[in-house]
């Protein structure tokens, strides 16, 4: 597949449900025993969240996924800079995009401005991929 | 000289930690591709990783003995800091070539700096964490700089 990437055009979305199931095997597969994530009494009581918290980098390996999905096999993430800005919890549905900020044809080098946000439009956590097209 | 930051948290820049060794299975892409909600094949069927499957191969894996009681391995790369409530953190990831199950691949964690600022509502100390992950032939696979607010 060749993929034709004009600054200013946006990827498409991608959202993701917060789902606890999926939460805990990723957590499990990190071996994060952080309690936010999976003790509901503890979560809310002790650290006073409204509810179990989404692990940070799952919603960082979301900023990535919007862009790799749309690359495919044409082209390949070269690096990221994102923070975690606000946090979600379990049950929410997020959304995943992104917007091509630069392309070089020559080299077939990306920029490209990401977002996960929430229902109330506010921006989880920003980001900015680079990625290469395969020559 | 800085107001909170002392010479002895400021001597522990550039720690490092021991390098990590770990090999890269078809079964973990599997899981870490499932558990992250992937829809391509080929991380789904664990050919190749996809990006940010760093953090899974090198969380820390420590006995139950050595998590805090909310369940969090303590950080032994970092000295203990007059702040302690953690803000938003920020990633700074270069990705050099892919990983392959099968793969030995070695990170190495620095702690490269430690400054403070002053924030709104009162000061903010900020430290870097540089883990670099590099293969058996030496070749660099993944840069990561980890950027933490601490007030």
């Amino acid at each position: 597949m060749s993929l034709t990437p004009k600054v200013g055009m946006a990827l498409p979305e991608r959202q993701h449900l917060c789902e606890v199931v999926q939460q805990m095997l990723y957590n499990a597969s990190l071996w994060n025993g952080h309690r936010i994530h999976f003790d509901m009494p503890y979560a809310t009581e002790v650290e006073g969240y409204p509810g179990l918290v989404v692990a940070g980098p799952l919603i960082g390996d979301w900023l990535h996924q919007v862009v790799d999905e749309w690359l495919g096999d044409a082209g390949t993430i070269t690096g990221i800079e994102y923070s975690n800005r606000i946090a979600a919890f379990v049950g929410e549905t997020v959304t995943a995009g992104g917007t091509v900020t630069a392309y070089d044809p020559g080299t077939g080098e990306l920029r490209l401005e990401v977002y996960v946000k929430n229902d109330r439009e506010e921006v989880l956590a920003p980001g900015v991929v680079t990625a290469r097209l395969n020559r | 000289m800085t107001a909170l930051l002392s010479e002895g948290i400021l001597s522990c820049i550039g720690r490092q930690s021991a390098p990590r060794r770990e090999i890269v299975t078809r079964r973990d892409i599997r899981k870490y591709a499932i558990a992250t909600d992937n829809r391509q094949a080929k991380y789904l069927a664990g050919e190749v990783a996809p990006p940010l499957f760093h953090v899974h191969l090198f969380w820390d894996v420590v006995p139950l003995s050595a998590l805090s009681p909310d369940g969090v391995s303590i950080d032994t790369l970092l000295p203990r800091f007059p702040l302690e409530k953690a803000m938003a953190g920020g990633l700074d990831i270069t990705y050099h070539q892919p990983i392959k199950p099968g793969d030995w691949l070695t990170a190495t964690r620095t702690l490269t700096d430690i400054y403070e600022k002053s924030g709104r509502s009162g000061p903010l100390i900020f430290y870097e964490v540089l883990m670099e992950v590099h293969n058996d032939a030496g070749e660099p696979v993944v840069t990561e700089k980890t950027t933490r607010i601490l007030r």
